[in-house]
């Protein structure tokens, strides 16, 4: 229980001139589950990425079992046995679920023909002690998120991997997926594999880890054993101070109404949609992942056309035909995906600031640049972004600081009605909270504010009100007191069905697939 | 860039007038028709698309320009193939900005259909500008001012118009920013088709332009006299390093690239090599330019 398979000995890291890791030390013992956290940029993937050969350290050294090693490719790293679980999950969807086990590894016969037969049952012994419901020769595109993380679990298990590295496995996952993942990460643990689990989420990490080891801005802050602390320790360890108040709600009087919908309609979407939201209030949009809630907002927006339905923007009714339409009335969306909707990643914080709103920087046309930099500057300030210039690509800023950015950009023109859509995923504790503080200051200087969220939590902790959505319609409306998870959740499961061509509720997982699946 | 130091310096030592500035206007000069359109091609590609119809294009608007020199003057020909090149390149930015058919196959297609319009037009007979020696159309491709010529003023005066355009103007930067991230820019209320059609009229203009030098300094046309400058254009944009994922490169990468397979061609001219050395050559230097950049940007040699 106690013998160590890989010990990382002060291990530094440096990136052009930039500290990613400083004097690190960490080590993983087997048949342990090792949660490493952190807020974005705190180093966690830096330092798995030396583990796993991705990156060469500048100073400190690895063991593995006992001995020195010195990884140059993550290929060495996996025929030591330590793999590593991508947040983005690396499968080839055309391949079956044995093709994928054994990626690389394909059985053949001494003329290089795959031997069929042994690779389809090497496969189905390792499915079947994981508990898969699946076989082996199933196309691993067909197969959900959920089941596809299962296929790269059965890898850990055909390569013999002595360590393994999550890394935020259940970002995708629902709640009953989450516990077959755990299920099969608990057999892991079981068999004496060293496992290392990189999450943001805390109950999570409580549930499941054995010890904790934190890392803040490059440097250890120290290994603990999970039983020993609680939330608010490792929150301290990670932010440096305490969180003073988790969620800030706008305390402000709701003003005249900024948007009203009516009847709003979106064959194979949603349907009869109807609701105001008012200045100076945050109107909360709670449903699960596939409910229709994003689509509502992007045909407000002006991505989609609706079929049918009015909407009424800041006392006119419009009905835009683009984003472009919706930006120069005052509308604000932040969507959902920023790295594939909300910024250019290749591309500098400056000129992602000013893009939606180019004619307010520019002279006949003609760019302001500087101008472009006052905002820039004003806003890098004012939302503490961590950048080293107005041209750094985004591609290299934390989750968090490239959040913020998407709010910067949209904030800069002073909107009278702001979309965000899930404005945390995927950012750290510390991020979040200053993001959820940003968001009751917008409402309290006077814009409506929209927040959808699947997060239970944050929907209710930002919100002044509540519409529940669930099948494309909007199922419930809940204020004050009536703001709880139970009511949310009985207000999102207990539609009736409409038709069977729409997707049920309670049958997340299709959801989810479907989500994914779509182009 | 280094390799390319090199090859002037050794160059320069066997052929001594390689580096002369009679020979260094001279290749400027000579890549000035490519480089227009290049130029051009720029736009498109850091939209993240192709041209490749401009091979043809230059062919059809040069055999345009030299038959309407004899048919309406020049003034009105040069009015009339500037509106033939913005009019082709609209068609391929309708397919692909607005229809978002593959750039590749539209622009493809186009080459083809275009070399055939060309051969209605002029019936499979050459055309050459009856007034060669007497027409003031002889300047744009012949003629000089203070001592340079006319093509050289032409390119590097485009190239700056089109650098301003590119980087200091709201056009510009929807250029960049559909490359970057179309979704994206979608969402931030840029009018993404309307940036990608532009770019392909832009395209067309150019190679206008150059169809204009072309005939004049040819004073004729014929039915190839364009084969082959869409990918020598290509080749000189990635020699460049303009990325063709689209979203980064600039218009002096362009005028670099192109000048630098320019002096490589006409060095191995001067070092004595048959002209169609220069089609080898250039396969090389391109392979050269991709890995090296590519080796730099992964720190390794091989993948």
């Amino acid at each position: 229980m106690t013998e160590v398979v890989l010990t990382a000995e002060r291990i530094t890291k440096t990136f052009t001139g930039v500290t990613a890791l400083n004097d690190v030390s960490f080590d993983i013992h087997a048949g342990e589950v090792h949660a490493l956290m952190g807020e974005n940029g705190a180093g966690k993937s830096t330092l798995m990425k030396v583990l796993s050969g991705v990156y060469h350290p500048n100073a400190g050294a690895i063991h593995h079992r006992g001995e020195l090693v010195n990884f140059t490719s993550p290929r060495d790293a996996r025929d030591r046995g330590i793999l590593l679980v991508h947040q983005e999950l690396s499968l080839s969807p055309e391949l079956s679920v044995a093709e994928n086990v054994y990626l690389g590894a394909w059985p053949t016969n001494r003329f290089g023909v795959l031997k069929k037969k042994e690779l389809h049952e090497k496969t189905q012994a390792a499915l079947d002690s994981l508990g898969c419901n699946f076989g082996p020769d199933v196309r691993v595109g067909t197969l959900s998120i959920a089941k596809q993380q299962m296929v790269e679990i059965a890898r850990v298990q055909a390569f013999n991997a002595n360590v393994v590295i999550f890394d935020e496995p259940t970002a995708s996952l629902t709640e009953s997926e989450k516990e077959q993942l755990f299920i099969a990460i608990r057999r892991l643990r079981e068999r004496g594999v060293g496992i290392v689990y990189i999450s943001h989420k805390m109950d999570e990490i409580f549930e499941i880890t054995d010890r904790i080891t934190v890392l803040r801005d490059g440097e250890l802050q120290g290994t603990v054993n999970t039983r020993d602390v609680d939330m608010a320790q490792i929150t301290r360890m990670m932010i440096g101070r305490d969180l003073d108040q988790f969620f800030h709600r706008a305390q402000g009087a709701a003003g005249r109404d900024v948007l009203e919908v009516r009847h709003l309609e979106k064959e194979g979407l949603f349907s009869d949609i109807n609701f105001k939201v008012r200045a100076g209030e945050v109107l909360g949009l709670y449903g699960l992942i596939g409910a229709g809630r994003s689509e509502v907002a992007e045909t407000i927006f002006g991505v989609r056309q609706p079929d049918s339905g009015q909407v009424i923007f800041d006392g006119e009714e419009v009905d835009f035909a683009s984003p472009k339409d919706a930006i120069e009335k005052g509308m604000a969306l932040v969507p959902e995906s920023r790295k594939e909707q909300g910024l250019i990643l290749g591309m500098g914080g400056r000129v992602n600031i000013t893009l939606p709103h180019l004619n307010l920087f520019s002279k006949m046309g003609i760019s302001d640049t500087k101008k472009e930099l006052e905002v820039f500057n004003y806003y890098r300030e004012q939302l503490e972004i961590k950048t080293t210039g107005p041209e750094q690509p985004l591609s290299d800023l934390s989750g968090g600081n490239q959040q913020k950015f998407v709010l910067a950009k949209w904030l800069c023109a002073d909107p009278k009605l702001i979309i965000l859509d899930e404005p945390t995923r995927g950012i750290d504790v510390g991020s979040k909270s200053s993001i959820h503080k940003i968001i009751a200051g917008l409402a309290e200087k006077g814009l409506a504010v929209i927040v959808i969220s699947s997060e239970m939590p944050e929907v209710i902790g930002v919100s002044n009100r509540i519409l529940a959505m669930a099948n494309g319609r909007l199922v419930g409306e809940f204020s004050g007191d009536d703001m709880t998870e139970e009511n949310l959740i009985n207000a999102v499961s207990e539609v009736p069905l409409e038709s069977a061509s729409q997707p049920s509720p309670d049958d997340k997982t299709k959801i989810h697939e479907l989500k994914r699946t779509a182009p | 860039m280094l390799a390319f130091a090199v090859f002037l310096l050794v160059t320069s030592l066997y052929a001594p007038t390689f580096l002369s500035p009679g020979n260094i206007l001279d290749v400027i000069r000579q890549v000035s028709i490519t480089g227009l359109i290049a130029i051009g091609v720029t736009f498109v590609v850091i939209t993240g698309r192709l041209d490749l119809s401009v091979g043809s294009m230059l062919t059809l608007l040069t055999v345009i320009m030299v038959d309407q020199h004899n048919q309406v003057g020049p003034a009105m020909a040069m009015a009339i193939t500037l509106l033939v090149g913005a009019l082709i390149g609209a068609v391929n930015g309708f397919l692909v900005g607005y229809m978002k058919l593959n750039a590749l196959i539209v622009t493809l297609a186009m080459l083809s259909f275009l070399q055939g319009v060309t051969l209605f037009y002029s019936g499979g007979s050459n055309v050459n500008v009856a007034d060669a020696q007497t027409t003031w159309f002889r300047f744009f491709g012949r003629g000089e001012l203070l001592g340079i010529p006319a093509p050289v003023w032409i390119f590097v005066g485009t190239a700056f118009i089109a650098s301003f355009f590119l980087l200091k103007t709201n056009f510009g930067r929807g250029i960049y920013a559909v490359g970057g991230n179309e979704t994206t820019s979608r969402f931030s209320g840029v009018q993404t088709q309307k940036v990608v059609f532009s770019a392909y009229v832009l395209s067309g203009l150019a190679t206008a332009l150059a169809a204009i030098i072309m005939g004049s300094r040819v004073m004729g046309a014929q039915n190839t006299i364009g084969q082959g400058y869409e990918l020598t254009v290509l080749a000189g944009i990635i020699l460049g390093g303009t990325s063709l994922m689209g979203g980064s490169g600039t218009i002096w990468r362009t005028v670099l690239g192109i000048s630098m397979l320019g002096f490589v061609q006409n060095g191995l001219l001067l070092l004595g090599y048959p002209y169609y050395v220069q089609w080898l050559v250039t396969w090389m230097v391109i392979i050269l330019a991709v890995w090296v950049d590519l080796a730099a940007k992964r720190g390794k040699v091989f993948a």
